[in-house]
């Protein structure tokens, strides 16, 4: 129990005048701008639009400046941001296999349709520090263009899915459940438990996947394709009953093919953990995927025993906003709480004293 | 999708249904400034009332379990949306992504303005086919730089 408390309305004051002064750093330097956010931390960006479960780049920047950098507390103030906006309707799901590539890789087949496509990504860099970029320095010069083919490429999924070994995913366009709306309920089928992990911590998914990795959980899994690019967002109002595009996202997918050995009712083959989510956010889509699968052990009759096969392990703990709100209540006044602890302890001591002396 | 819906649709399918998507998405892909670039390369825009907006509000985008199965709800995107009705009566709608009242408002203007017969040929050339080009444009030096870093495998076989 916490109890209200007056009297610090002007320590209060004072110190959210100092978080405004600290925030600036500096003021001999230049002010970041908003802007400067969103263009040169764009990955910075990219995680609290995820975690934040809400796609607007600008409003990220400006949230990571409110926190001074502090990517789950911008996650926070983006989520209540959100609360105050009305709901237009949703999208049509979005066609990934139409994605505008930008990077597009796959550790299962060397020569695919549509090539290894690197894109702007870190790997094979030195993991040097770069003291160039310590100075004030010229832009860069332009990447290299080459001649591109086709714009869109198959799926590598696809792909072991017509030679039948790649377990379907099962169709329709069912209205998904949304935790925004009703709380979370368990046994959580998998669009609920997709929805979470899209929006759940990237750090929390990403030590449950290297878990399942290292044996706890049963997971044999091959990058079956990474990609990253711009996808349409189209939506159907209602005053005109066709669809309509209304932009363009950004957004990372990761198929994480598994061996299945097969069941009574279905033959050995591959299965799929599914990770996507806004932005570019690689290991995010990964770990997503990672446990995406790890979390289907029921249904496909596996032993399910690992934290990350536990739908309510994972599913009510990797929210970062509400794990920040329960931790960090923690530094609420517990003043009463603690004075009826205080005097239990007390007694337990007095007690202990008393019979030692008898 | 939730919320009034201003204005009428015309009833059946509408021949010009394709022609109106192109335009709407193009327009929603567009900033507010670029349009007002091309806007003053035309004969002003016919006088507007706004219906509706431009407001604001959120759409909750989806996505597919394993890229091609049943839906789930990824994440909310901020979408602004207007609908303005000219003085003949027609209505325009626009919603585009993020939040630009500007850009919603200029691309429901157009949208009205576009259903014109006798307007719409210029419109489409002065405003939506250079917004278009300029669009396929940037895709294209994307994908060119994505196609740079394309990997060209050598075998041993090549090499020698």
């Amino acid at each position: 129990m916490y109890v209200a408390v007056k009297g610090g309305e002007r320590a209060i004051e004072a110190a959210h005048a100092w978080l405004a002064e600290a925030r600036r750093g500096d003021p001999a330097l230049p002010e970041l701008s908003v802007a400067q956010v969103e263009e040169q931390l764009g990955l910075a960006v990219d995680r609290v639009m995820a975690e934040g479960a809400c796609h607007d780049r600008g409003l990220a920047a400006l949230a990571i400046k409110q926190a001074r950098g502090d990517l789950i507390e911008a996650a926070f103030l983006l989520r209540a941001y959100r609360t105050t906006l009305p709901r237009f309707g949703a999208s049509l799901p979005l066609e990934t296999g139409a994605m505008r590539i930008r990077r597009r890789i796959s550790a299962t087949y060397k020569d695919l349709p549509g090539g290894q496509v690197l894109g702007p990504t870190f790997d094979y860099t030195h993991r040097l520090l770069d003291f160039a970029l310590a100075a004030e320095g010229e832009a860069p010069a332009p990447a290299p263009e080459a001649p591109a083919e086709a714009a869109t490429m198959p799926r590598v999924t696809g792909i072991l899915a017509q030679e039948g070994l790649m377990q379907p995913e099962p169709p329709g366009d069912a209205e998904p459940p949304d935790l925004t709306r009703q709380p979370l309920s368990f046994p959580a089928d998998r669009p609920l438990r997709l929805q979470a992990l899209a929006r759940g911590d990237e750090g929390f998914l990403l030590a449950l996947g290297y878990s399942t990795q290292r044996g706890y959980g049963n997971a044999h899994p091959f990058v079956g394709e990474i990609r990253m690019g711009e996808v349409a967002v189209e939506i159907v109002p209602p005053e005109l009953g066709f669809p309509i595009a209304i932009g363009e996202i950004t957004v990372t997918e990761c198929q994480m093919v598994n061996q299945f050995a097969g069941s009574k009712t279905e033959p050995a083959q591959f299965t799929r953990g599914y990770g996507l989510v806004f932005g570019h956010g690689e290991r995010k889509a990964m770990a997503m995927a990672l446990v995406d699968r790890s979390l289907r052990a029921r249904e496909l009759g596996e032993e399910a025993e690992a934290p990350a096969q536990s739908e309510e392990f994972v599913l009510y703990h990797c929210d970062n906003v509400e794990a920040t709100g329960f931790v960090e209540h923690l530094k609420l006044p517990h003043y009463v709480d603690f004075q009826s602890e205080l005097e239990k302890i007390r007694q337990l001591r007095a007690t202990a004293l008393r019979e030692a002396a008898e | 999708m939730a919320g009034p819906a201003p204005g009428s649709t015309p009833a059946g399918p509408d021949p010009d249904e394709a022609a109106r998507r192109r335009w709407m998405g193009v327009l929603a892909r567009a900033g507010a400034a670029e349009i007002a670039a091309r806007l003053d390369q035309v004969p002003p825009l016919p006088p507007h009332r706004r219906l509706r907006g431009p407001e604001t509000g959120l759409v909750m985008a989806r996505g597919r379990q394993g890229g091609d199965g049943a839906p789930f709800n990824l994440g909310e995107m901020t979408v602004t949306r207007c609908s303005v009705r000219l003085e003949d009566g027609t209505v325009g709608h626009a919603y585009v992504a993020g939040r630009d009242a500007r850009q919603a408002e200029l691309a429901a203007m157009l949208d009205a303005a576009l259903q014109d017969p006798t307007r719409r040929d210029a419109l489409l050339a002065a405003v939506i086919e250079p917004l278009a080009a300029a669009q396929a444009a940037a895709a294209a030096r994307v994908a060119a730089k994505a196609a740079a870093t394309r990997v060209q495998f050598f075998t041993m076989a090549n090499m020698r």
